[in-house]
């Protein structure tokens, strides 16, 4: 039940764009920058397929130039 | 409790969210997000603790979530003055740090080769009984103590009575001596008492900053954080002053690079910018300032019995002025890289009556053969101009390690020093070994070795038992290999307590595994002289013991128990109290215990009540004898402006090695690496270390990002990762690497040379070839 957090870093100019697309994702939580480009992207699955499948899209989105992983978590590897 | 599973998930999802925003923090310092960081925390049944950061020097407060003996959660201490909530990326990520899953747990003893688990009790009893053997067969000075300023000053204490007032040796030295001892003696020689005069509060009201060598938005994040802060708010402007580009030069108003080792020509141009335009605040110079000059050519220390001692000679303003006409901004600029245009632009910030500047270095002048002039020349700047002691014109030398102010040069944990006073001095003896309970004729009246003369006297088998604490040498010390050979020559007895496997420990012959930080009570001294109390939060895993209690138990089997009186359970308090004799007073005096616990840390000298935010400004500082301002640490009561000329570094490069190369860290790891490399997200995010070249040289070379290089001093070669246009990009003819990475030991090439006054070793400049590999 991995649970990831990136930095999103658009094609500029299309950020407006890349943050709607992302909207839509159903396991994904966004937090734009408010003086910055980038967004911060929270991704919520419940299956590593889940998670693969999920990176697989947005890395896929025209409008993201860069995609980098900061953090990577399970609830068990914190609280256990 | 934390029990339920959607509790869980919401918790680590904004523990996932807090990691992003403060990785976005540090990568695009300044950078805003509409939903706080505050929203983003687990609002579980946690029960919060204030700490201070365990990492670097600049010494945010924190509030450690815990829950079930563990701490699951960090953030920063709204109350706290030095962070207002902020935290870096490190510091959010902290108590990660205690769950390592290669923590050390058990003693291990070295038989036959192979470490052995062994009770505590067990491995205490032979350390003690190895330093006493080794005593009786080779006297006082063959043992030695190697800390650091990651000791607390409970810590440290101990360890400083046990080895000069008990067992009567100066053989004790911190690591703190690598890192700030240019800045003590910089102080000292400047001011005659350590330590900045000013605080972070200063940030609030400068109008201009000046980063000398020192790239605050990697080191020292936070401060950076509210420096940017301050230029929104504003319009500060921060001019980073340095021999590389990194993320600073790229979030800073205006970035000036300079070639390795001319900061101390480009110094005495400004100054000389600043007498020839009449900005001089001569009401000031005349009442409160005196010039010196030392003894020039002065060395680099490179052989073992390589000796030196200043003789301060009086000037006057006029010989001062003569002096510097060999540093006019056109002189400079011819060796320095640095346009005579930049260097009167840096001098007119300076000289500006209207504008307040704050003065901000660590390793850069620091690590620096000649450390002690660098740090002499910036305060000369200061003292030229009168800006300095006052709300927001402050030279501020910063420290990179959580203690080095509060340990190492407070408690005063190296060989020349006492906590008051100097071991030099019969007075300052007699008044430490008064509050100690020993004879004063303990404690030997002479110095031993700095650190680096100390691991040369390991080397040569003059000292055969060294205790290592809180630190990693054979990661640190220049000139790695002799260091490593020396400690592992037969007849070397090597005790290392620390709290995970590092290249130090794999030179023991006992690991002793220590406790860490919050899994004990301790106190820590930050960069701005204010000291931070934590209480224990949770029990240290196995037999992990704090290092206080270590030295206890082995002083009690020395036969030095009645020395340390002090409860199992409450001896870091215990202990503080008794240090706090020691700078009674106002010009040192420390908060007492009560109010550090209620605060997030005080500053000192805190008196009647208070603390003071400057030092030697009778508007705010009750020492002051005299109105206006008073540099009592002087005995004239008057700073010291030096004549410092420019002298080259110790190696530079040739046609054999044409390149610099100059060491340092980055965001994500502190020091050696051997706490952030166990925090997943820090090590995936910068997993090994790697080499920065100039992309013009990397092109002309044939090397791209991520070739293999190899890099050869003459002392020992590496090969490593290029990084070519990525996290900082060094002018041509130099490179860059960073020292957390215990596979890359960068300090096998690394010159073991220093500043002969202050001894720190200079590790920003020494000669390398470069060669594709």
């Amino acid at each position: 039940m991995p649970i990831k957090s990136y930095i999103a870093h658009p094609i500029e100019g299309k950020r407006r764009e890349l943050i709607m697309k992302l909207k839509e994702l159903s396991s994904c939580e966004i937090m734009p920058a408010t003086n910055q480009e980038i967004v911060i992207v929270v991704t919520d699955t419940f299956s590593n397929q889940e998670d693969q499948q999920l990176y697989d899209t947005i890395i896929n989105f025209p409008e993201l130039k860069h995609f980098t992983l900061v953090s990577g978590f399970s609830d068990e590897e914190i609280i256990n | 409790m934390f029990t339920q599973k959607v509790d869980r998930r919401v918790f680590v999802k904004k523990m996932a969210t807090s990691a992003a925003v403060a990785a976005a923090v540090s990568m695009f310092p300044g950078i805003l997000f509409a939903n706080e960081q505050e929203q983003n925390l687990p609002k579980g049944d946690l029960e919060w603790k204030k700490a201070p950061c365990r990492f670097c020097g600049v010494g945010c407060g924190l509030l450690i979530g815990l829950s079930k003996d563990k701490a699951v959660a960090v953030k920063g201490d709204p109350k706290s003055e030095v962070n207002k909530g902020l935290c870096c990326v490190k510091g959010y990520h902290s108590v990660m740090a205690l769950y390592g899953k290669d923590r050390l747990t058990k003693p291990l003893v070295k038989k036959n080769g192979k470490y052995v688990e062994t009770t505590m009790k067990e491995a205490l009893d032979l350390v003690a009984s190895k330093m006493k053997e080794t005593i009786k067969n080779h006297g006082k000075d063959s043992v030695a103590m190697y800390g650091s300023g990651q000791w607390s000053i409970a810590d440290g204490y101990i360890a400083s009575k046990l080895f000069k007032g008990c067992i009567g040796t100066n053989n004790i030295e911190a690591n703190a001596r690598l890192c700030m001892a240019s800045a003590v003696t910089g102080f000292l020689t400047s001011f005659g008492a350590d330590e900045p005069m000013g605080c972070y509060e200063d940030i609030d009201y400068a109008n201009a900053f000046i980063l000398w060598g020192n790239n605050m938005a990697e080191m020292h994040p936070v401060l950076f954080s509210r420096m940017l802060d301050q230029r929104l708010k504003r319009n500060a402007k921060i001019v980073d002053f340095a021999t590389r580009t990194t993320r600073t030069s790229m979030a800073a108003d205006k970035s000036i690079l300079f070639k390795p080792q001319t900061d101390l020509a480009v110094a005495n141009a400004i100054c000389y910018e600043i007498i020839k335009n009449n900005w001089v605040n001569k009401n000031f110079v005349e009442k409160h300032c005196k010039f010196n000059k030392g003894k020039t050519n002065i060395g680099y220390g490179l052989t073992d019995d390589f000796k030196f001692k200043d003789e301060p000679e009086q000037i006057d303003f006029t010989s001062f002025k003569k002096f510097l006409e060999d540093y006019t901004p056109e002189k400079v600029e011819k060796y320095s890289g640095v346009s005579a245009k930049d260097i009167k632009y840096l001098a007119s910030i300076y000289g500006n009556p209207n504008k307040k500047v704050v003065s901000f270095w660590c390793m850069g002048p620091n690590q620096h053969t000649r450390g002690t002039w660098m740090n002499n020349l910036i305060y000369n700047i200061h003292l030229l101009t009168g800006k300095i002691s006052t709300p927001g014109n402050s030279p501020f030398s910063l420290t990179g390690q959580p203690s080095a102010c509060g340990t190492a040069r407070e408690v005063g944990t190296f060989t020349h020093k006492l906590p008051k006073g100097l071991v030099t001095n019969e007075k300052d003896r007699a008044f430490a070994a008064k509050i100690w309970g020993v004879p004063a004729e303990n404690i030997p009246d002479k110095p031993t070795h700095h650190t680096v003369s100390m691991f040369r006297a390991l080397d040569r088998g003059e000292i055969k038992f060294m205790w290592i604490q809180v630190t990693n040498p054979m990661v640190t010390m220049p000139n790695l290999k002799r260091y490593r050979e020396g400690a592992e020559k037969e007849g070397r007895f090597i005790v290392v307590s620390d709290v995970y496997p590092t290249p130090t420990t794999d030179v023991a012959d006992v690991i002793l595994p220590s406790a860490m930080w919050i899994e004990k009570t301790g106190l820590f001294g930050n960069s701005e002289r204010r000291t931070q109390f934590w209480e224990k939060m949770v029990n240290p895993p196995g037999e992990a013991m704090d290092d206080g209690m270590q030295l206890l138990e082995v002083a009690k089997r020395l036969g030095y128990g009645k020395y340390f009186p002090y409860s199992k359970d409450k001896f870091a308090e215990e202990v503080y109290t008794e240090y706090t004799k020691h700078h009674a007073g106002k010009k040192h005096g420390m908060a007492p215990l009560e109010v550090l616990k209620k605060e997030s840390g005080m500053i000192w000298p805190y008196v009647e009540g208070k603390p003071t935010k400057w030092r030697f400004n009778s508007k705010y500082d009750p020492a002051c004898e005299t109105e206006g301002f008073h540099f009592y640490g002087n005995e004239d009561g008057r700073a010291t402006i030096w004549q410092r000329p420019f002298e080259p570094a110790a190696e530079v490069p040739d046609a054999s090695y044409p390149f610099w190369l100059n060491t340092g860290r980055v965001v994500e790891h502190w020091h050696s690496g051997s706490m952030t490399r166990r925090i997943s997200v820090l090590h995936k995010a910068m997993p090994n270390a790697y080499v920065e070249m100039n992309p013009e040289d990397a092109e002309k070379m044939g090397i791209k990002n991520k070739n293999k290089v190899k890099l050869t001093s003459r002392r020992g070669s590496i090969v490593m990762t290029a990084s070519i246009n990525e996290r900082g990009i060094p002018p041509k003819g130099q490179v860059f690497v960073p020292f957390f990475d215990e596979h890359f030991l960068i300090n096998e090439l690394t010159l073991d040379s220093y500043c002969p006054i202050s001894n720190e070793p200079d590790y920003k400049k020494c000669a390398v070839k470069v060669e594709k590999v």
